[in-house]
């Protein structure tokens, strides 16, 4: 049983709140169900997620009803913007009315988790046997399993394949080679390269592939091995074959940039697939992220939404949503997923039997084998680790600060309390 | 039959009767206060005492720990260095907004042809959401492909481009000058409004006196518009040294931190690093400088007042 929020104030505004949200349902959706107490036959569910652009909204709309379908439940979807969901989930937790189904980035899970709000999935006979470690770690706080992801992601090197062949330039494997490449590839009015660097954690997610894959570790920031990876991106604005933007770029900001012919190349993840497909004469490759030395394999960082399933007084609601959760999570369903959006199955014999099917995801599929999420290591002090980088990207590419003096800080900041 | 002398108890009850209906029509502006002002204003003070995380916001359970969020925040390094840009960025673009508002104001005061047209234009900047004209100015301002620097390079003013967005020092520059941007529809509305309500009789008393256009600017125009400008100055203070949106969406905080303010720093702290008792913390010591301000301005006006 979970006791009730604070002091009587507390009690009040939470139920303003839900009083609020009540009407705001009642008036949106007039066939919304009532609350469903534990007795009463469950007809339908709600879910809550980021998915708010299209065509993805309406694909994962799709899919969940037909989970809904399957277990005999109606699924009401709601999505808000990525960076409007954690504070609409707290919201929704002090005031009891989260959703039955929630979507949480893999990072943030532990951080909620933590709270209690959710509940573990063995409770519901859900077997996570079969996940790749990566996801599987990231969906775990203190050995239990609150998350589950259908599909996951990875970011990789994209490139121009007219520009490349222009410049007569092979696809770059090393550090080395990424920077001759980059700075073959500039030209007035185009930038060779193009990363996130803005002060957010996006920019942290985009770094720690070249701090992995030199042998820097998020634990220990101020070491040379991080220093080293930092130094590339400051080689690559300095000799100007990237921007100077890139310290406001987001990864959509990146994207456009490259579909605009402003950059030859960039790192980006494979959501972003569709949208490139759409420009015909946008002939793009993808390739692993370049690595320090020849033959080494890249180190990224997981990416993936994990579905949670919140406390709530109906044991009744909770079950039907693990079994959509549990649909969602099916090979069928993961492979479907992966296929609509890119991404790759994070059952490894599922992934395997896609990258068969889906020959252009194969270097993907191999990466994200070996990718690693970012909680880890630090688990919920990930977030402070990830301030500390970004801070750190900014003050070494503003030349503010050398890399290892912005590393000794970004250091301080992960620890600091 | 006489009418009956009206008893001691009639008189207080008419009197409580009169004090109750005062008190009903006081009551729902005060009910409004005391829900959406002084409880967010009593729970941000206590939270800022309090050990407050995401789990508070699921179990309610919050440790107070005293002034420790205070003295964490005041000690960091980055307060001083926010502190400092925030008075930079106040002071620039209040002054910058009153002299440019003020010039504005003089302007549209004389009569010429669509004239209201354009002082109606004017309030634009006003009637846009805040994060459409950041992203719009976001574009301009890009280094690489804004209209800012083309403009720039096709004068021969610059070969490689100001770092509008991307270099330390120019980053503050240029959230201060759209935040001026932003504010000159307010201030320009004010301050012609002061100037309507100066009499046009002592222009015209000025110039049969011999007083110049400066001459009478300065000994009619300005003494008169004091209250104005006053008003202008100090709600534009408390305005702008809470500015977030802005700085948000043209920098984000960046470059390096160039353009951190206590605001900025205060989101930071809740929204992103979820320490909603640290964030709570620095926006007291915001509310307490904008308090500052508010103190400035009421002793002000009674002055002006008894004048």
């Amino acid at each position: 049983m979970i006791s009730p929020a604070g002091s009587s104030a507390w009690r009040t505004a939470a139920r303003l709140t839900a009083a609020i949200a009540l009407v705001v349902a009642a008036t949106g959706c007039g066939g919304a169900t009532g609350a469903g107490s534990a007795t009463s036959k469950v007809t339908s569910i709600t879910a809550l997620d980021y998915y708010t652009d299209e065509p993805e909204h309406s694909q994962w709309g799709e899919t969940l009803s037909a989970c809904g379908r399957t277990v005999g439940v109606k699924v009401e979807q709601a999505s808000v913007p990525g960076a409007s969901l954690i504070p609409k989930v707290l919201q929704q937790a002090s005031s009891r009315t989260l959703p039955d189904l929630l979507m949480l980035d893999n990072p943030d899970l532990q951080q909620i988790a933590q709270t209690g709000a959710l509940t573990p999935l063995d409770r519901y006979g859900i077997d996570s046997r079969g996940f790749a470690q990566g996801i599987l770690s990231a969906g775990t706080y203190e050995g239990k399993v609150y998350g589950l992801a259908p599909y996951v992601s990875t970011v990789a090197l994209f490139y121009n394949k007219d520009m490349l062949a222009e410049a007569g330039v092979a696809v770059p494997g090393t550090w080395d080679e990424l920077k001759a490449a980059a700075a073959e590839l500039t030209r007035p009015g185009r930038y060779g390269m193009a990363v996130d660097a803005n002060p957010t954690f996006e920019s942290a997610w985009q770094f720690l592939p070249f701090l992995w894959s030199n042998g820097g570790e998020e634990r220990q920031l101020d070491t040379p091995r991080a220093a080293q990876a930092l130094q590339l991106w400051v080689d690559l604005v300095k000799r100007g074959s990237m921007s100077k933007s890139v310290l406001n770029w987001t990864q959509a900001d990146v994207h456009d940039q490259f579909v605009a012919g402003r950059t030859a190349m960039m790192i980006n993840g494979p959501w972003r697939i569709p949208a490139l497909n759409k420009d015909k004469n946008l002939h793009w490759g993808v390739a692993p992220i370049p690595v320090p030395q020849t033959g080494q394999t890249p180190v990224t960082p997981l990416g993936g939404e994990v579905w949670t399933v919140p406390q709530s007084p109906s044991t009744a609601r909770r079950e039907k949503a693990a079994q959509v959760l549990a649909c969602l999570n099916e090979p069928s369903s993961m492979l479907a997923l992966a296929k609509q959006h890119f991404t790759v199955p994070s059952r490894s014999t599922v992934a395997s039997r896609y990258a068969e099917q889906v020959p252009s995801m194969a270097a993907f599929v191999k990466s994200v084998q070996a990718a690693r999420s970012r909680t880890r290591e630090l688990g919920v002090k990930w977030p402070k680790a990830a301030t500390g980088i970004y801070t750190a990207i900014q003050s070494a590419l503003t030349g503010e600060q050398t890399p290892e003096e912005a590393l000794r800080h970004a250091q301080q900041t992960a620890i600091g309390d | 039959m006489p009418s009956r002398p009206r008893s001691v108890t009639d008189v207080a009850r008419a009197r409580f009767l009169e004090r109750l209906a005062q008190w009903m029509y006081i009551a729902p502006a005060a009910t409004y206060l005391l829900l959406f002002f002084g409880y967010p204003l009593v729970k941000n003070l206590v939270m800022s005492f309090q050990q407050y995380t995401i789990t508070t916001f699921y179990t309610g359970a919050a440790p107070f720990v005293g002034m420790e969020n205070y003295s964490k925040i005041l000690s960091s390094d980055l307060f001083p260095k926010a502190l400092l840009t925030t008075f930079l960025f106040t002071a620039g673009s209040v002054i910058g907004q009153f002299a440019l508002g003020l010039a504005f104001a003089l302007f549209f005061q004389r009569r010429f042809p669509l004239g209201g047209l354009l002082r109606s234009l004017l309030l634009l900047p006003w009637l846009l959401p805040l994060v459409v004209s950041g992203t719009t100015w976001r574009w301009l301002l890009d280094p690489d492909t804004g209209v800012a620097n083309a403009a720039l390079r096709g004068l021969h003013l610059t070969s490689s481009g100001v770092p509008w967005l991307t270099g330390t020092s120019q980053a503050l520059v240029s959230v201060i000058l759209v935040n001026i941007w932003v504010g000159i529809p307010f201030n320009t509305a004010i301050l012609y409004g002061g100037l309507q309500d100066i009499p046009a009789h002592l222009y015209e008393a000025a110039k049969l006196d011999g007083a110049g256009s400066l001459a009478s600017f300065r000994h009619v125009t300005w003494p008169l518009l004091r209250p104005a400008v006053s008003v202008v100055l100090v709600l534009g203070a408390v305005y702008t040294v809470k500015v977030l949106d802005i700085i948000l969406v043209v920098t984000g905080g960046g470059p390096a931190g160039a353009t951190e303010t206590l605001a900025t720093q205060s989101y930071e702290l809740s929204f992103r690093q979820f320490e909603f008792g640290r964030g709570a913390a620095m926006s007291n010591v915001l509310i307490v400088l904008s308090l500052a301000f508010a103190v400035v301005h009421l002793r002000a006006s009674r002055r002006a007042q008894n004048v």
